[in-house]
């Protein structure tokens, strides 16, 4: 059975690049993406989630926002019935040079399963949500 | 002479309009008050018979009699689905573009108090949607087994996720519901599919819904009620604004539709945005977009027409009047076939036309909101931009008699005081003289090339 998976930018943001990227390389990878673009808020990621009983939510923030964009959106998806839904998230999350272990913890804090650092490839993203969505490789 | 009868069994007025087919001209016109509560065909006969002294039907063989309704309450219509913004919006602009008159949209899991207020309700038609294809389908199902338990005797159109059509046919075939599955309002996220619901919708509404309204004696006169009035209005407009094969449209345009218990707008354009780095927000429209206001109307909304616009606004547009606005309001309320006497008369009704025509088109179009976020401001359009479209087209009685319908139309353009709403902005103003759109809509359902090059020749610049 094909995983599905909702794929967006949150906030203000309009980075569209990354995003492109991401689709492409989840579709080559076998999973049913549904894309929502740019400057989503939370309430888009929770409806499109809903709607198309997708498994997980993949959220990218570039432009340094993300910490207040996000704020909340696990507790909005329990509110909404998505119990135990995973959340990844990635990009630029935080503003100037942070301890990376201790944005990792904040955003964890925040409810997310898994949080990558700048730079990373989607191939460990993939991997990652393959193994937590029980995919045989 | 070959002709066409074509018939409007309208809420109030039972409304023919003949065609000569050869000369593609309108031959009359005629209209009586609609008689659905005792025979249609009294109407019918009564107007048919004013018909009769225009025209010699010894010269006239009317070899099409076709005809639409929105009489005993129009098709009424509740539609379902899942999440409001997504599916439960899809299905509620399905039932509209299918000339529906709403009687209320639900979203998520149906409870049993709300299967109650639908059972109240009385619709004719169950629109029922959610999930897209392959996506959630214990909603939809969930909805199908309330309903087929409680709610009986209603038709049913299914459009929803494709991966729950099974588990519904076997719900309903086991409770002997009367249902037609057909592709789903919102196949993928964000896109939207509503004429196939629509079609189905048609299909239901001439097998057994002309039949439930006790218009059944009426199809034994004619060829048939093809479609609720809406929809025929709303056909009409399309083939205006794309042509037919052989014959080049106008391109794209706005009807607006001043009735006396609803107003309608009907807009057949794209809307993308017409100006750069302006982001599209929310669910995309239908390129034939309908709306309909329930609480706009000449005659039977006038009072709810007087509530939302208030005493403020109506007066802008009639400020030495010599009636009390609200007192004027409640007399039009009560006397739904009021025809205007006087000048005085007349202007009151304009001014109504006015504040309706400026809020039904303030609802119809997109709106544009500006943000300031930490990347700059940013302009984000919700629905549909009509700023550059090149005809807003009225009809309606308040325009038909009017002797000024430019000056009812003009509060449907843009007002620079309330930028956001996205208006066109200098459209050329065209009159259906001869109240011919929902007319020429079923004429064109046999004759598209015909009915467009009638409307061509009868729609008016002013």
């Amino acid at each position: 059975m094909q995983k599905t998976v909702v794929l967006g930018v949150i906030g203000a943001d309009c980075h569209a690049v990354g995003n492109k990227i991401l689709e492409r390389a989840l579709s080559e990878a076998g999973f049913n993406v549904v894309n929502i673009g740019v400057m989503c808020s939370q309430e888009e990621f929770i409806n499109a989630t809903i709607e198309t009983n997708a498994d997980a939510i993949l959220v990218s923030s570039l432009y340094g926002h993300g910490e207040i964009d996000c704020r909340g959106l696990r507790e909005k998806c329990d509110e909404a019935g998505l119990k135990n839904i995973l959340l990844y998230i990635g990009g630029n999350l935080v503003v100037g040079k942070q301890d990376w272990s201790d944005v990792e913890k904040r955003f964890k804090g925040m409810g997310f399963n898994r949080v990558y650092p700048p730079g990373t490839s989607p191939e460990i993203g993939i991997r990652d949500l393959k193994r937590d969505l029980g995919i045989e490789d | 002479m070959d002709a066409a009868l074509l018939i409007d069994f309208g809420s109030t007025y039972t409304k023919l309009t003949a065609v000569d087919l050869e000369n593609e001209e309108i031959l009359a016109t005629a209209k009586d008050l609609t008689t659905v509560q005792t025979d249609i065909m009294i109407g019918f006969e009564n107007a048919f018979e004013k018909l009769k002294e225009k025209i010699n039907l010894n010269k006239v063989n009317f070899v099409e009699k076709l005809a639409c309704s929105s009489a005993a309450g129009g098709l009424k219509m509740v539609a379902i689905g899942l999440v409001p913004e997504l599916t439960a919006e899809a299905a509620k602009r399905a039932a509209l573009g299918a000339g529906a008159r709403i009687l209320d949209v639900y979203s998520f899991e149906l409870t049993n108090f709300e299967i109650e207020e639908i059972i109240d309700k009385k619709p004719d038609i169950i629109l029922l949607a959610g999930g897209t294809d392959g996506g959630n389908k214990d909603c939809i199902i969930h909805n199908a087994k309330l309903i087929a338990k409680y709610i009986k005797n209603v038709p049913i159109v299914v459009a929803g996720n494709k991966n729950a059509q099974d588990e519904i046919s076997d719900i309903f075939n086991k409770y002997n519901i009367y249902y037609k599955i057909t592709e789903n309002v919102m196949p993928k996220l964000n896109q939207i599919n509503v004429e196939p619901a629509r079609k189905v919708i048609r299909e239901i509404f001439m097998e057994k819904i002309v039949e439930a309204k006790g218009m059944k004696r009426a199809e034994k006169f004619i060829n048939g009620i093809l479609m609720p009035t809406p929809a025929a209005v709303l056909k009409a407009a399309k083939i205006l604004a794309d042509g037919t094969d052989k014959e080049e449209g106008i391109g794209e345009l706005i009807v607006v539709d001043i009735g006396g218990a609803t107003t309608d707008v009907h807009s057949i354009a794209s809307g993308e945005p017409s100006k750069a780095g302006v982001t599209l927000k929310g669910l995309p429209e239908p390129y034939a977009k309908r709306t309909v206001e329930g609480d706009l109307g000449m005659r039977v909304s006038a009072v709810s027409l007087l509530e939302t616009a208030g005493i403020k606004r109506i007066s802008k547009f009639i400020p030495n009047s010599k009636y009390d606005i609200e007192e004027r309001c409640k007399f039009l309320q009560s006397n739904i076939s009021f025809v205007p006497k006087n000048e005085e008369d007349l202007e009151f009704d304009e001014s109504l036309g006015m504040v309706a025509t400026e809020i039904v088109m303030e609802r119809h179009v997109g709106t544009i909101e500006c943000l300031y976020t930490p990347l700059g401001t940013i302009y984000s359009q919700v629905g549909k931009d009509l700023l550059n479209v090149k005809y807003l087209i009225g009809t309606g009685g308040v325009i038909v008699h009017s002797k000024n319908p430019k000056k009812i139309l003009s509060t449907g353009k843009f007002n620079p005081a309330f930028p956001n709403y996205l208006k066109p902005v200098n459209p050329e103003i065209l009159v259906d003289r001869e109240y011919i759109l929902s007319a020429m809509g079923l004429l064109a359902e046999k004759y598209p090339d015909k009915a467009l090059r009638i409307i061509k020749k009868y729609i008016v610049r002013v």
